[in-house]
């Protein structure tokens, strides 16, 4: 490119730029202008809402560029707004090149900044952009005043969206209750009683709370209303509330089923207390995790589907680590439930340490696909997310799996004949010593089916099934020894009661609340919800 | 269940309640008394730190843990060598005589913490103005001392009570009651709870008006442990050599068998309990101003399924065995924690593999055999 056409380009694009400059900010009131540029904060804000109220886009340009720093003052009289080498005169709207020398900086302060920033935000409500919009009706649940109202109102008439419908409306409701009127506020509050947004009840609260004796609300009448307003918002925010937390108490109480189904066999069929059951849970979340690597270095593209193929790595991983236990140790302390207890959780400890040694202490981050990602609003603010629910079929169909391998196989058929009599069914040629590898490798591979589910909603370290294991041994001791049912029953009685006693205690209250529970219900029923029947002494 | 694969090491002919200790064993004791007694303090506080003989502070503090460890695994030896319960909550009871005697300690700091306050530095991190209910009188050392006995006490009896009334046993006692410490646990992990969360108590200052961490004061509360030790032994030979210690073990052997012959085992179980309950208590009472800290991770079910392992080592149903297996483990923990810090939980973890396959009757099963060989 040649030094002259270089130089022609120039010039075009500051002529360019002067004209754009030019369009932009016709002249506006002198009076306005100098408030503005040399008033105090009061007269700043009153003059940015003036500007503000007149809604042209160009406007909302002047109001950046207050905001970014490019308008500026100079000597007594001027207020530029600078676009590079040029300024424009704000109140004879002339260009002017070059910039005079005795600029100063517009001094905005906090309060100032406030106004413009919601002053910009009336006009992002008309933006195409939803994440804009969105932004805008956020900025304005806070400092809008009764002069945007109409602003407010023609963006609602005009948007689609639910989300920023519902925002718009509380910020339209609370600037009505600000008002003098009382006919006004009434109006407002009865219009907020259709709402099921959280943030109404927060807002009508307001209004009944009490400063020192005068409540935030003169009028009689008007807290009536607001009570009455209340009353209906919270019985259907309740139900939202109520959606929630069942959900939440199925979700964790699917993975409380997932680490106790595998337990239920290897402790329920088997009487095998596996203190390294958390382990095998673990086991099965870095076999997740070592899928997903092998998925992003040699087929990235496939990367989604990578959850698929980790279900049966995860299964055989940790079922083959269980088949080597039990033919390693378990098998030589069957009988002896106490040092199993002890030897397993040896186990447990060198599980740990291996991992460890592989894997480092750190967790390790197992993405969720893509297609797991985000969920379904049941109702306004309650999110079920996809990867829970995903959980909770995940939990069902291991569960159906489970139930017809024991029921409707060969193998579930040994197993059930050699927990009842061993003696007898080793008559009867049941390979018992085969049968107990077998099942417990069958409860081992659940568990890390288990930690497969788990790797998806929570963090994946050594100690991850530390923190289970005592869980799951609850929703075996209450479900009731070798009791498929009792053991779903526990898991989702135990995560439904655990997250309704949260919401109202705390986490950890509810947990001890739950085990102190446990304990007292063993009283009653020492063999759990679903003991078996018949005369069946204590071994 | 258990009677099947252990055969305890205890003669079993008739009934013999005469004598504590033969003769040997009585100057074992006294061998044992004079070494903890007189040579320790001679050399640590005498002999001059730059000789050969001197005895470090380190090895203090290690052999005074020890020995809380020590009786912490001889009340875990009672409960299951001598009855057959195994106690996966041990570690609770430990915690809270340390708690209890913590409470006394961080008030004795006075106003010589980091806030210069009359409150222990935890609260006043939490804005709190006074001592909440439970921290009433904990500033006199002997209200402290009860505590120490009756909270372990106390919640042992009742959990006791309602555990063997019903008839909970084997692993399903096992289980609740590593249930009941990890719920423990996770209750003084909470800073509400007035226990100093996380970080527990520690910077302790004086006890009964000596500088906690003065060479005497260490050595006296070496010398009170070492006592506790000596003492809860001829208590717990006292007991297991008694017709209740009969009745204990037959508990062990064939629990049915006791109640048709015309006994409740339940009171039985229940006072053993308990009694292993506070004698925990007590050690970890000493525990805490000899190491200076207490906080919830003594709770930790880990930390209560280490001394079952301890005790497992040793030898079950002997009183010797579990002094000596927390002596061995705890030793070498310490050595290994510094030799190869990455490889001690594949040593714990061999070891609980390798005991309950090879060893059922640990290392005090090892020295009998080896006595009766020749």
């Amino acid at each position: 490119m040649s030094v002259g056409l270089a130089r022609w380009l120039r010039v075009g694009l500051v002529a360019a730029a002067l004209l754009f400059a030019g369009r932009a900010i016709a002249a506006l009131d002198a009076a306005l202008v100098h408030d503005l540029g040399f008033g105090e904060s009061d007269a700043k804000i009153r003059a940015i809402a003036a500007l503000a109220s007149s809604g042209t886009p160009e406007t909302a340009t002047l109001l950046q560029a207050l905001l970014d720093g490019n308008v500026q003052t100079a000597g007594e009289e001027q207020v530029l707004l600078v676009s590079g080498e040029t300024a424009t005169d704000l109140a004879t709207g002339k260009t002017l090149s070059p910039l005079p020398a005795d600029r100063d900086d517009l001094v905005i302060n906090n309060r100032v900044r406030k106004e413009i920033e919601t002053a910009i935000a009336i006009f992002k409500l008309t933006s195409k952009d939803r994440a804009v919009r969105l932004a805008a009706a956020k900025q304005l649940q806070t400092g809008a005043g009764e002069e945007m109202l109409l602003a407010i109102d023609r963006a609602l008439a005009q948007e689609s969206d639910a989300e920023i419908k519902d925002l718009l409306a509380l910020t339209r409701a609370s600037v009505q209750l600000a008002s003098s009127d009382k006919a006004t506020r009434v109006t407002a509050i009865r219009t907020l009683a259709e709402s099921n947004n959280p943030g109404t009840k927060t807002l009508l609260l307001g209004l009944l709370e009490k400063k020192g004796d005068a409540y935030a609300e003169p009028d009689a009448d008007v807290r009536a209303e607001a009570e009455r307003s209340l009353r209906a918002v919270e019985s259907k925010l309740t139900t939202g509330e109520m959606i929630g937390r069942v959900f939440s108490g199925v979700s964790l109480g699917s993975i409380l089923l997932l680490a106790a189904l595998g337990l239920a066999i290897t402790y329920g069929l088997m009487g095998v207390i596996n203190m390294a059951h958390g382990e095998l849970i673990m086991v099965g979340a870095y076999a997740t995790y070592v899928v997903q690597n092998l998925f992003r270095s040699y087929a990235p593209g496939a990367f989604d589907a990578y959850l698929l193929c980790a279900v049966p790595a995860a299964f055989a991983a940790s079922a083959l680590v269980g088949m080597a236990l039990e033919r390693s140790v378990i098998r030589f302390l069957y009988g002896r439930p106490l040092e199993t207890l002890l030897a397993t959780w040896g186990i447990s400890l060198i599980l740990i340490q291996t991992v460890r040694t592989i894997f480092g202490a750190q967790n390790v981050q197992v993405e969720n696909p893509s297609w797991m990602s985000g969920g379904i609003e049941a109702v306004t603010g309650v999110v079920l997310p996809w990867s829970r629910i995903i959980i909770i079929g995940f939990a069902a169909l291991v569960l159906l799996a489970m139930w017809l391998l024991l029921t409707r196989t060969r193998l579930g058929l040994f197993v059930r004949a050699v927990t009842q009599n061993r003696a007898m069914a080793s008559c009867n040629g049941v390979p018992t010593r085969r049968v107990d590898t077998m099942a417990f490798g069958l409860g081992s591979g659940i568990a890390g089916l288990a930690g497969y589910a788990l790797s998806q909603i929570g963090n994946v370290g050594p100690d991850l099934g530390q923190s289970y294991i005592v869980d799951s041994f609850m929703v075996v001791v209450l479900g009731g020894v070798g009791q498929l049912a009792g053991t779903v029953y526990a898991a989702m009685g135990l995560g439904i009661v655990n997250k309704f006693l949260e919401a109202w205690s705390g986490a950890v209250l509810a947990k001890i609340a739950v085990l102190v529970f446990i304990i007292f219900f063993i009283q009653k029923r020492p063999q759990g919800l679903f003991a078996l029947k018949g005369r069946t002494a204590e071994a | 269940m258990m009677g099947a694969a252990f055969v305890p090491l205890a003669p079993a002919g008739g009934p013999r309640f005469v004598r504590l200790l033969s003769a040997g064993g009585w100057s074992f004791y006294v061998a044992a008394a004079v070494v903890l007694f007189v040579a320790f303090p001679i050399l640590h506080l005498v002999v001059p730190a730059d000789s050969a003989l001197h005895v470090s502070d380190y090895w203090v503090t290690l052999i005074g843990k020890i020995m809380c460890y020590a009786i912490v695994a001889l009340a875990m030896d009672l409960i299951w060598g001598y009855t057959g319960i195994l106690s996966l909550g041990h570690g609770l009871f430990f915690a809270l005589g340390g708690y209890a005697m913590g409470m006394y300690l961080m008030r004795s700091i006075g106003r010589d913490g980091v806030y210069q306050s009359n409150l222990p530095d935890f609260m006043v991190f939490l804005d709190w103005k006074a001592y909440p209910w439970y921290w009433s009188f904990t500033d006199h050392f002997w209200y402290a001392a009860l505590l120490v006995v009756l909270v372990p006490g106390l919640l042992a009896f009742v959990f006791g009570f309602f555990a063997f009334r019903s008839r909970i046993k084997g692993v399903y006692f096992s289980i609740i009651t590593q249930a009941l410490t990890y719920a423990s646990m996770l209750l003084f992990f909470r800073n509400n709870t007035g226990f100093g969360g996380n970080n527990g108590f520690t910077d302790f200052k004086r006890i009964l008006g000596f500088p906690i961490t003065a060479p005497e004061t260490r050595m006296a509360l070496f010398a009170v442990t070492g006592a506790a030790l000596l003492g809860f032994l001829l208590f717990a030979r006292w007991i297991v050599t008694s017709k209740l210690g009969r009745v204990l073990t037959a508990i062990r052997d064939a629990e049915s068998r006791v109640m048709f012959s015309g006994y409740d085992p339940v009171y039985f179980k229940l006072f053993i309990w308990t009694v292993s309950a506070v004698i925990c208590g007590i050690a970890g009472a000493l525990y805490v101003p000899q190491v200076g800290i207490i906080n919830p991770s003594e709770m930790s079910p880990a930390n209560s399924i280490e001394i079952a392992i301890w005790t497992a080592v040793g030898g079950r149903g002997t009183l010797y065995g579990p002094v000596l297996g927390a002596a061995a483990v705890n030793l070498g923990k310490s050595w290994f924690t510094k030799a190869f810090p990455e490889y001690w939980l594949f040593a714990l973890g061999l070891l609980f593999i390798l005991v309950t396959l090879f060893l059922p009757r640990g290392l005090a099963g090892l020295l009998a055999a080896r006595r009766k060989a020749p």
